[in-house]
């Protein structure tokens, strides 16, 4: 298939807050082709599960379209979700919540089919086959969610959204909740999954170092938009965005040096209420006057896009006034 | 400076359906006064419950044995009475979650004073201004408005922190922090991180970080404790045990992690999962998962040993000794 499978252009999301709009969400361009894992990395508040939600419509917009294989994402309402949606399915964080305590896994793992028009047989082969697929034993379909440790218990939900075929998946902090060495094998799992299924993935997370290691491209995020997006690598090797600086040196290497990470001092700032221009000014150590005016805009830079006019050097004096990065 | 808290052979054993079982076994450790060491492990390993047999917390039912003391005094068999004269004076918790370590509807100020008014017994307006100062070190904006405001007008980061400073109150002289930034980001984790050593530093508080994160620990702890299933898989300097891990467990668990320096390569899990309790092997604990495990690994149960000055190693085979 030619083309990305899912694609958000100018997406925008309001929430109310006490007869107030906030707006969550501001402006996002996001494409994911078949095959490639996307990463969607910052700080909490920043929009990145808000983005998740408006991608697989459980969010309305206030703005813009998302498509999913050329065919409006509509937002959830009363109405039945449109059959051809089944293909873009949602990981969410916590198994013990997204999976019924009161079904066998199995039937858990076969609704995905007989929503699909299978039947109720067809649904337990095929749960029989997912399990095993995702690493539990086929024995585990006889099995109630609570029988299962937190990284089984998101196996099975992985088991569950692949019942229904996708093409695109969106995976909302889905190791977050779990345990170290079930964290790194629910990561490998997924990147295998994309890699034999050919499926989109968006994968949101806290933790940079997970993202780095399975997501083919990064995008991170700031206060409902995107700051910088690239190749993990060249993002990752040499970030250009003061704020993707600031926390890639934020994670605290397992190295044994002792040394301590650099801090970001301050939070993200109320919603409500950004900051006008560049909304990273008031937390930004390379921060100038022009900042404060400047709406920045993504702007391709060094192989990545980056919304900085003065790393980019659109509006800001050249050469020697760069300052040192890092 | 000397030993500030000495624990020997605590075990602790927790009521089930199926009999009392072992969450802690066996497991020594010291604390040296202004000293930052670390207890890592997942869960299951028997870290938290190792923190709540010093705070007397444990659940109803369970079976403690050892010895804690707290600068020679023992802490087991005191009475809840005398326990909470130590609690909160003495040694303070910080939680992993801090929406549920503050109260709901408590303005931060009282849940601040409270500590200090109990145990310092200091009066109600000194106890304010000590509460603001507090914020302030924490780095709270604002503190004689936060002070009046209640934890859920806080955002993660900054419930964290004030859990902190609520935990600093009656100024501690160990501080136990049991995931303190799990559930944050990493910007506001290294914002903590470098508060707690600050405060190691300046008060000359000992602190006890406990996490499964060796990143974490990498970066606060001197000292550094494995545990597995209960047991002290090993022990020793935390820039020795990360940079040479002797024990498979500890290597699986490094292994396990994105190295920010090794690019795109697939992570290697440890295979299987922690036994949980009850279900924990006969020899070494680790043997199922243990790629080196030998025959001797299934039935002898291994004992920390010292391989090096401060190096303790419950591995008797030893696989790794000449590894890089």
């Amino acid at each position: 298939m030619s083309g990305p499978v899912l694609q958000l252009a100018g997406v925008a999301v309001d929430y109310g807050r006490r007869g107030q709009r906030v707006r969550a969400l501001d402006g996002v361009d996001l494409a994911v082709a078949r095959g490639e894992i996307v990463g969607l990395v910052g700080e909490s508040g920043c929009g990145k599960s808000t983005l998740a939600r408006a991608a697989v419509g459980l969010e309305p917009l206030a703005a813009g379209t998302v498509t999913f294989e050329g065919r409006d994402v509509t937002p959830l309402g009363r109405r039945r979700r449109p059959p051809y949606l089944r293909g873009l399915q949602m990981v969410f964080q916590d198994p013990y919540e997204s999976l019924n305590p009161r079904r066998t896994v199995g039937e858990l793992v076969a609704d995905g089919v007989v929503l699909g028009g299978g039947s109720r047989k067809e649904g337990q082969r095929r749960a029989a086959e997912l399990l095993e697929r995702v690493g539990l034993p086929t024995t585990a379909a006889d099995s109630y969610p609570h029988e299962f440790s937190g990284g089984q218990r998101q196996r099975v939900a992985i088991a569950r959204t692949l019942a229904a075929g996708p093409s695109c998946l969106i995976a909302d902090e889905p190791i977050s909740a779990l345990d170290a060495s079930a964290q790194a094998q629910i990561a490998n799992l997924l990147s295998e999954l994309v890699d034999d299924a050919d499926l989109g993935l968006v994968l949101v997370s806290h933790d940079l170092s997970v993202v780095r290691q399975v997501a083919d491209r990064v995008a991170v995020m700031y206060l409902g938009r995107i700051v910088e997006i690239g190749d993990t690598e060249t993002v990752w090797g040499s970030p250009r965005h003061p704020y993707t600086e600031a926390l890639v040196a934020a994670i605290p290497r397992a190295d044994g040096a002792g040394v301590l990470p650099v801090d970001l001092p301050g939070d993200v700032p109320d919603p409500a209420n950004p900051p006008a221009g560049c909304r990273f000014h008031p937390r930004c150590p390379i921060a100038q006057d022009s900042c404060r005016e400047l709406d920045q805009r993504l702007v391709p830079v060094a192989g990545r896009e980056i919304a900085c006019h003065i790393r980019s050097g659109s509006a800001a004096p050249a050469g020697p006034d760069d300052p040192p990065s890092g | 400076m000397g030993t500030l808290l000495q624990v020997d052979g605590l075990t602790v054993a927790l009521p089930t359906r199926s009999g009392y079982h072992k969450a802690v076994d066996d497991l020594s450790f010291a604390v040296e006064a202004g000293e930052a060491m670390g207890i890592a492990g997942e869960s299951g390993s028997g870290k938290t419950m190792t923190a709540l047999a010093l705070f007397g917390l444990l659940p109803p039912g369970a079976r403690v044995t050892g010895s804690i003391r707290l600068d020679g005094t023992e802490l087991l068999g005191l009475t809840s009475k005398q326990l909470r004269a130590i609690r909160g004076r003495q040694i303070a918790m910080v939680s992993q979650d801090p929406s549920t370590s503050l109260h709901p509807i408590l303005p931060i100020g009282t849940q601040l004073t409270e500590h200090m008014r109990h145990h310092l017994g200091v009066t109600k307006a000194e106890a304010m201004t000590r509460a603001a100062e507090l914020l302030r070190t924490v780095r709270i904006p604002d503190p004689e408005q936060a002070l009046r405001s209640y934890a859920g007008q806080f955002s993660g980061g900054m419930r964290q922190r004030i859990a902190i400073a609520v935990a600093l109150a009656a100024e501690p002289r160990l501080l136990v922090a049991d995931e303190p930034t799990t559930a944050l980001d990493v910007t506001v984790q290294a914002g903590i991180l470098r508060l707690l050593d600050r405060l190691c530093r300046e008060r000359g508080m000992a602190v006890i970080v406990i996490t499964h994160d060796l990143g974490v620990m990498s970066a606060t702890a001197r000292r550094l404790y494995v545990m597995y299933a209960g047991r002290l898989a090993e022990a020793g300097p935390t820039s020795e045990l990360l940079a040479r891990p002797r024990h498979p467990y500890t290597r699986g668990l490094l292994d396990a992690l994105p190295h920010p320096e090794a690019g795109g390569a697939p992570l290697v899990p440890i295979g299987g999962s922690p036994p949980s309790l009850g279900r924990v092997p006969d020899g070494c604990p680790f043997h199922p998962r243990c790629r080196y495990a030998q025959p001797s690994c299934a039935t002898d149960r291994p004992e920390p040993r010292p391989v090096a000055d401060t190096h303790l190693l419950a591995c008797p085979p030893d696989p790794l000794r000449a590894a890089p």
